[in-house]
């Protein structure tokens, strides 16, 4: 069973117990490392990849900017090729309907494709609720699965664990090897583990749950890109399968999946392609499950395309190449960030699905960033996210000003707030001049520590400028 | 309200006045290589499938020569006759998993990828048969390769159109799950023999 998030605490908290941790960051180092190298070589390759950036993020916009219309389309489309569309406002309405789904067939167990929506909306603990068991199917996901884990990354969960961990977590909790002695902490001898562990379980599985990475609305198909080949066997094998989709997923056309087929897998695993894309169109008569089910789901997405800043993160194709150029994510990882979304695009999208100034974990992330841009520079989808965490972290302050958490105002709000007084009258303001030095002499002691902890607080000059001008008339005298 | 309701009345509420003037943007074009084919064939190996090409008239010694020993499934209408081959009838997939290999056509070739496309026409068969034996061969004639993905979206939209599901195969099976290493063999096929005709 897979730990949840919730109750994490303030990034800045949850950051410095990650950064305590030497074994994490040597990981994480690595991991980036290697992932950053292969990408920049691929991306290399393509000689208009600005180009290519450009349309991308021109044809996601302008999905969005219709996105009703789409979604209808969409929806007649899949209806017609015999889907059953459901529609969901929040993560109960979807984890109900797919356990509807399963109590219906009376199905106790389900296996699953990886899938960041579904693990946004908790669907396998709302499903173990019903009773009904879910398997992950990912290699990463298995890895986080079986270590009572959370994930830490979009694209490769357990991208925290090196092989020696990894290891010991197969030997401890996997079941079903012919001979678990033998394992060794060669990756290929690991992929071979989890092959010889799910390979029953696809057999057998009745039924799927998917998410997907683009639907078509044109065509009403929906498209999953993976490398392992258990995304494959969940949409192929099983009687019945649900798929849970973003309505942000939405593109206008087929030929518009061109573009993001040739952004995603060099952004993503620094591939020229990666291994598997399925793509379906409802029910294939005598091939595949003969039950098709297309979750919409909202969850705060119109949310955060009502923000006119914000809404480009909705552009996001989950390839996780802001994470790992990421300076900061590089350094603390994952669980910091407190969501299924995790390092830059995570720093702007929780605040967006689930608004400013209702959850202090929240309300945190906006500041979980140095703003130098790195992420902006390697977005397939060119999301602005420098701009959208300054533009957040504004709406976080107003939040603030307007709601006074539990009644006392922030060592903030004061100091602005006695900024204010203080220069709206140059009585005050001269006798706060004649105060200064020794103020900022206090404060760097006690009241601002926060601060000045790991900045300078710059001296206040003898003389302020006023007194200067007063006494030698405007440098006449 | 039902929630199909609320949330499209959201969207608009959120869309408020954005304009919904069509923004022009082109596809860029692809890459355009001078010898497609072989670039096909050298993209193909990169991911460690193993790339055999022939002339029409050896293929069948070709497709010989990669068969491993045991069961073969072919689908129907395959474009070679292969020996003593089971044709797919509804095989359970546990009677799949019994199948030493799979030999199929392809629908696409894309050059610059690596990449087969099946559109699981005629001689490409059902979805599961190239997913669950262990071994796929697979036959791309050069006519059917090309350049880059922007060429092979016509060529393949026809078969979406029409509903059907399409698979797009670059290397046997792999994961990047372990300290982002690719490494090959996992759920799907582990080996990926391609034959390249002409």
């Amino acid at each position: 069973m897979t730990s949840t998030f919730v109750g994490m605490p303030k990034f800045p908290v949850a950051a410095r117990e990650a950064l305590a941790n030497t074994q994490l960051r040597s990981n994480l180092a690595h991991a980036t490392a290697t992932i950053r190298d292969k990408r920049a070589r691929v991306v290399a390759e393509v000689d208009n990849w600005e180009e290519l950036r450009l349309s991308g993020a021109a044809i996601k916009d302008a999905a969005l900017a219709s996105l009703d219309q789409h979604l209808v389309r969409l929806e007649a489309r899949l209806t017609a090729a015999g889907a059953e569309v459901r529609w969901a406002r929040d993560a109960d309405e979807a984890c109900t309907i797919v356990a509807e789904v399963a109590q219906r067939h009376g199905i106790d167990e389900v296996v699953k494709v990886k899938s960041m929506v579904t693990q946004e909306i908790g669907l396998n603990e709302a499903l173990q609720e019903q009773g009904i068991s879910a398997w992950e199917t990912d290699l990463a996901e298995l890895i986080v699965q079986l270590g009572d884990d959370l994930p830490s990354h979009i694209l490769v969960p357990a991208i925290h664990r090196n092989r020696a961990e990894i290891l010991e977590i197969f030997q401890r909790r996997m079941q079903g090897l012919a001979s678990p002695e033998e394992l060794t902490d060669d990756p290929a001898v690991l992929a071979g583990a989890a092959r010889e562990h799910l390979r029953q379980k696809f057999l057998t599985a009745r039924m799927a749950v998917s998410g997907a990475n683009f639907a078509v609305a044109e065509t009403g198909t929906l498209v999953v890109v993976e490398s392992e080949g258990n995304g494959r066997m969940c949409l192929t094998l099983p009687e019945v399968l649900v798929s849970v989709v973003g309505i942000e997923k939405v593109v206008p056309t087929w030929e518009d999946l061109d573009v993001f087929l040739r952004l995603l897998p060099r952004s993503s695993t620094g591939e020229r392609m990666n291994p598997y894309t399925s793509t379906w169109t409802g029910v294939t008569p005598g091939d595949g499950p003969q039950e098709v089910v297309v979750v919409l789901l909202d969850n705060g997405r119109t949310r955060a395309l009502a923000d006119q800043v914000g809404r480009q993160a909705l552009r996001c194709i989950r390839c996780s190449a802001c994470l790992n150029s990421c300076p900061v994510y590089e350094r603390v990882g994952g669980h910091a960030y407190g969501s299924v979304y995790p390092g830059p695009i995570g720093a702007i999208l929780n605040p967006l699905l689930k608004g400013v100034g209702v959850d202090e974990q929240v309300d945190s992330l906006p500041y979980a960033s140095s703003l130098c841009g790195a992420c902006f520079e390697v977005c397939p989808v060119r999301i602005d996210i420098p701009s959208v965490l300054v533009d957040l972290r504004a709406q976080v302050v107003d939040a603030h000003r307007a709601k006074r958490w539990g009644g006392v105002p922030s060592m903030q709000t004061v100091a602005m707030k006695g900024a204010a007084a203080t220069f709206r009258s140059g009585r005050r303001l001269r006798l706060a001049e004649r105060f200064a030095r020794l103020g900022t002499g206090i404060a760097a002691r006690v009241g601002a520590r926060a601060w000045t902890g790991s900045r300078d607080l710059p001296r206040a000059p003898r003389e302020s400028f006023r007194a200067w001008w007063r006494r030698t008339d405007g440098g006449t005298r | 309200m039902s929630a199909r309701d609320e949330i499209l009345d959201r969207v608009r509420a959120a869309l408020g006045a954005v304009s919904t003037s069509s923004t022009t943007f082109g596809h860029p074009a692809g890459s355009s290589p001078d010898d497609v084919v072989a670039l096909f064939a050298e993209r193909v190996a990169d991911y460690q499938a193993t790339v055999v090409r022939c002339p029409p008239d050896e293929l069948e010694a070709a497709l010989r020569d990669a068969l491993p020993a045991g069961r073969i499934v072919v689908p129907d209408a395959l474009s070679v006759s292969v020996p003593h081959a089971v044709t797919d009838d509804r095989l359970t997939p546990f009677e799949l998993d019994a199948c030493a290999a799979v030999v199929t056509d392809c629908a696409v070739g894309i050059a610059e990828t690596g990449t087969i496309v099946l559109d699981h026409g005629p001689g490409q068969g059902r979805r599961a048969i190239t997913l669950v034996p262990d071994v796929h061969i697979c036959i791309v004639r050069a006519d059917q390769v090309v350049a880059d993905v922007p060429d092979a979206m016509p060529r393949l939209a026809p078969a979406v159109r029409q509903g059907r599901p399409l698979t797009w195969i670059s290397g046997p099976s792999a994961t990047s799950d372990i300290e982002l290493s690719r490494v090959e063999g996992v759920h799907g096929p582990r080996t990926l023999v391609v034959l390249l005709v002409g």
